[in-house]
């Protein structure tokens, strides 16, 4: 009992600390990681450098918020790269090609995401497959619409306001995108934390027969995530069509894995049930600086690829042999 | 007497401070069989286990067949013949049961598995228990007592001549227990030591020899007499005297809540089942395993489909398509498997009970100082022992279930269905949930408790249905109702 209370007691300094993060491990490890390199390199502490990072970790960020409630709810989504590139393909044929406006471009790109995502999820409540099959479907398949746009062929050129809006720094300091990122990120965290259909996600997750029983409505929770996850990877379309000032159909090939990763690092389990926004900021924020670090440190990108792995393998067991402990 | 299988002497089992074995001594014969009673965290798992080679004993000796035996293995235990048979059972469905017999130590012919050989041997152990099932079937879709026994034959083609059976019949209908019962003293005929671990009192009257008592790590007392009084013996488990175990019932009113009227279940699983329940009273719902008692109160929660007949509440036909509609009406349930459908064992007590409350404050901001007080009163209201902060699986199965209670009665339901209230949790926890269940009725609650503990069925209920084959057999008053007339109706 005495152990008890001094337990209580210690903890008030760290418990508004988890509770932003979710997962202090992965804190811990970024904080290291930008130890090492503020002290290995010259180029990596300055707020230039960090700027940077945010920029490119934007397109990352907003998917990997929609993953993080589809993993919640013990799913998983292949499809967001595609979608990704199906919104951009979208986007840029409505304004470019159709010569429509580019807002009513944004619009139509980020409906025919939400469609998507609408269909992954009534394959995977009304018709029961599995969400690792009915993604993998919907990543093929977008991928194929994305490419039967311009029968595969880039668009290149948008109007001037549009790039700006990942290049221009407002008040110096935060692009659009990078503030549309956190936004999302921020909205998300309250979502999840302060919103009855947030504690949904959590109960789903962690057990969807306990949830059923409870009374929550599991298959219309279950859409709305894989919906909502695929209007993010749209949204990230959006902005890395911004960044690029182009779009074209191989975009975002391979980027679920990325976001799967970064939802992983961040302490979200994949059996569902329990991790956090905060945590995948974390992840997000590791993958972005890594990335970053290691291209200051002339690292090749295969090398990279290996670190990478590493690390995932490194965040995902200490995470484990925590809560084993715990 | 003969030469005892296993002897413990002064066996103790120490975790840090905490001391769960304190110098037991116990010897098992051949052909004997021992009843291990106590309560949850008496320290019978944990000596099982060491039977069972699964844990090592701090202090103590074993011998076996008059050799001293420390197996530091489950492996090393069962190649001496000792087979703990575990409550949760360890069959892969997918495979066949004479794979699960023989897995991990298939026959084998020329370097491959001889798959005849395989199947005919568990063959033969099937037929020396008497069921009569191919081997060469998937164990996918056998009865829970078929799965039990084919642990038991898996047991034997092992050659053990020790075998502990952990709850053996927790999930167990009575023609189904009386079955295992037959096998039982079969074995102890063919001289097979048995240990036998169940909380059902009447069970281990019938089938054992002697009782074991532990309490809090020791061994209290032993009972060789089979006309020793239950209450004896329960009264030695929980180490104080119990002056009851149900309440008083509480008269019901005359206002019925729920009619139930030809109601069939869409997979055949009842058929025609009409009743009422008043505010107030407390229907038991009685029958074997299979009978469909679970099914229907499933159905009446909104949570299996109907294929005809109504539901009404306090008159209002019902048209239930999902539990949420039948918890917007006031008609909750506390499921039969507290862990898998009742709690998320991982969360939170407090994360738990919102969960089902979560429909009120949807749309609505919630904040975590009004979730913790919301789950705190819930706490304090049903005497959990625990905080809102505590995950659920730290708590007892008591406790947990108390939990799943404390969820809906947030809600002030009009009807409450319990499904196997205590399973598994021990004699004195029960009297906790008992005191629950009466004082919903005594609130005017129309409350339905199903239940295959026919001592509870008659005990805690003013009216008692007896489902049997998914027929409704008849409704007993409490006048009419024991043992006897309830399983007459069960078994037509």
């Amino acid at each position: 009992m005495v152990a008890l209370d001094i337990n209580e007691q210690s903890r008030p300094s760290r418990v508004w600390l988890s509770k932003l993060t979710g997962a202090t491990g992965p804190l811990v490890g970024l904080l290291v990681l930008c130890i090492f390199l503020s002290i290995s390199t010259d180029a990596f502490l300055s707020l230039r450098n960090g700027l940077n990072i945010l920029d490119q970790i934007t397109v990352l960020g907003i998917m990997a918020v929609g993953m993080t409630f589809v993993i919640l709810i013990g799913g998983i989504d292949l499809s967001v790269g595609s979608v990704l590139a199906l919104s951009m393909m979208v986007m840029g044929w409505t304004a470019n090609i159709a010569g429509m406006p580019m807002p009513l471009a944004v619009v139509f790109a980020l409906a025919a995401s939400a469609v998507s995502g609408l269909l992954v999820g009534l394959l995977v409540t009304m018709f029961r497959v599995p969400a690792f099959i009915a993604t993998l479907a919907m990543m093929s398949a977008a991928r194929g619409v994305a490419n039967m746009i311009t029968d595969g062929q880039q668009i290149v050129g948008f109007p001037d306001w549009f790039t700006m809006l990942a290049i221009d720094r407002h008040f110096g300091i935060l692009t659009a995108t990078v503030f549309l990122m956190l936004a999302v990120v921020l909205a998300a965290w309250v979502f999840l934390h302060f919103r009855a259909e947030g504690r949904m996600l959590y109960a789903v997750g962690g057990n969807p027969e306990v949830a059923r029983l409870a009374g929550i409505n599991t298959q219309v929770v279950t859409i709305a995530v894989y919906v909502v996850s695929a209007v993010l990877a749209g949204l990230a379309g959006i902005v890395l069509a911004a960044r690029l000032d182009s779009v074209q159909p191989s975009s975002g090939f391979g980027y679920e894995l990325d976001t799967i990763a970064a939802v992983v690092i961040g302490g979200t389990s994949l059996s569902g049930g329990a991790g956090g926004i905060g945590g995948t900021l974390i992840g997000v924020l590791i993958i972005g600086v890594l990335r970053n670090g290691l291209n200051l440190l002339n690292v090749s990108p295969f090398l990279q690829q290996v670190i990478i792995g590493v690390v995932i393998v490194l965040a995902v067991g200490a995470e484990t042999i925590r809560r084993r402990r715990a | 007497m003969t030469e005892p299988v296993l002897s413990l002497r002064g066996i103790s089992k120490r975790y840090g401070p905490l001391q769960v074995l304190k110098n037991v001594s116990l010897d098992v014969h051949p052909g004997e069989v021992v009843a291990l009673l106590g309560e949850n965290g008496a320290g019978k798992s944990t000596l099982s286990g060491i039977i069972a080679g699964s844990r090592m004993p701090s202090e103590g000796s074993m011998t076996w067949l008059g050799q001293p035996y420390a197996p530091a293995t489950p492996r090393e235990a069962i190649d001496k013949g000792v087979v703990l048979i575990h409550q949760e059972l360890q069959l892969l469905p997918q495979l066949s049961i004479a794979e699960n017999v023989f897995i991990g130590r298939w026959p084998m012919k020329n370097g491959v598995v001889d798959r005849k050989q395989m199947v005919r041997r568990a063959q033969e152990q099937l037929s020396r228990l008497n069921l009569h099932i191919p081997a060469s079937r998937k164990v996918a879709g056998l009865s829970t007592a078929s799965q039990q026994l084919i642990e038991i034959a898996k047991a034997l083609a092992l050659n053990a001549k020790l075998l502990i059976l952990d709850e053996p019949t927790a999930a167990l209908g009575g023609a189904e227990t009386e079955a295992l019962f037959e096998q039982v003293r079969k074995l102890r005929s063919e001289g097979v030591g048995i240990i036998y671990i169940s909380h059902r009192m009447d069970e281990i009257k019938r089938i054992t020899d002697r009782i074991v008592v532990l309490r809090d790590g020791e061994r209290v007392q032993e009972f060789a007499d089979s006309a020793t009084p239950v209450r004896t013996i329960v009264e030695s488990m929980v180490g104080r005297s119990l002056d009851r175990l149900f309440p008083a019932l509480p008269q019901p009113t005359d206002r019925p809540v729920l009619q139930v009227s030809g109601l069939t279940s869409a997979e055949d699983s009842f058929r025609n089942v009409t009743f009422d329940v008043h505010a107030g009273e407390i229907l038991g719902i009685a029958g074997l395993i299979g009978a469909g008692r679970t099914e229907l109160v499933r159905a009446i929660s909104g949570a299996d489909p109907i294929s005809a007949g109504t539901i009404r509440l306090e008159g209002e036909e019902l048209k239930l398509r999902s539990p949420k509609d039948a918890i917007a009406k006031g008609i909750v349930m506390v499921p039969e498997d507290r862990k898998d459908q009742g709690l998320v064992v991982e969360h939170r007590i407090g994360e738990n009970i919102i969960y089902a409350n979560l429909d009120k404050l949807a749309g609505k901001w919630i904040s975590s100082r009004a979730k913790r007080s919301f789950a705190e009163k819930a706490v304090a209201k049903f005497g959990v022992k625990g905080r809102a902060e505590q995950h659920a699986s730290d708590l007892s199965g008591g406790n947990q279930q108390k939990v799943v209670i404390a969820k809906w009665l947030m809600r002030d339901p009009k009807v409450v269905v319990l499904d196997e209230p205590t399973r598994g949790i021990d004699v004195g926890a029960r009297a906790g949930i008992y005191d629950i269940i009466v004082n919903l009725a005594k609130q005017g609650v129309a409350v339905i408790v199903v239940s295959s503990d026919l001592e509870e069925v008659l005990g805690v209920s003013n009216r008692i249905m007896v489902l049997a084959q998914g027929n409704q057999a008849g409704i007993l008053s409490r006048d009419e109702a024991n043992d006897v007339s309830v399983m007459e109706l069960a078994t037509i």
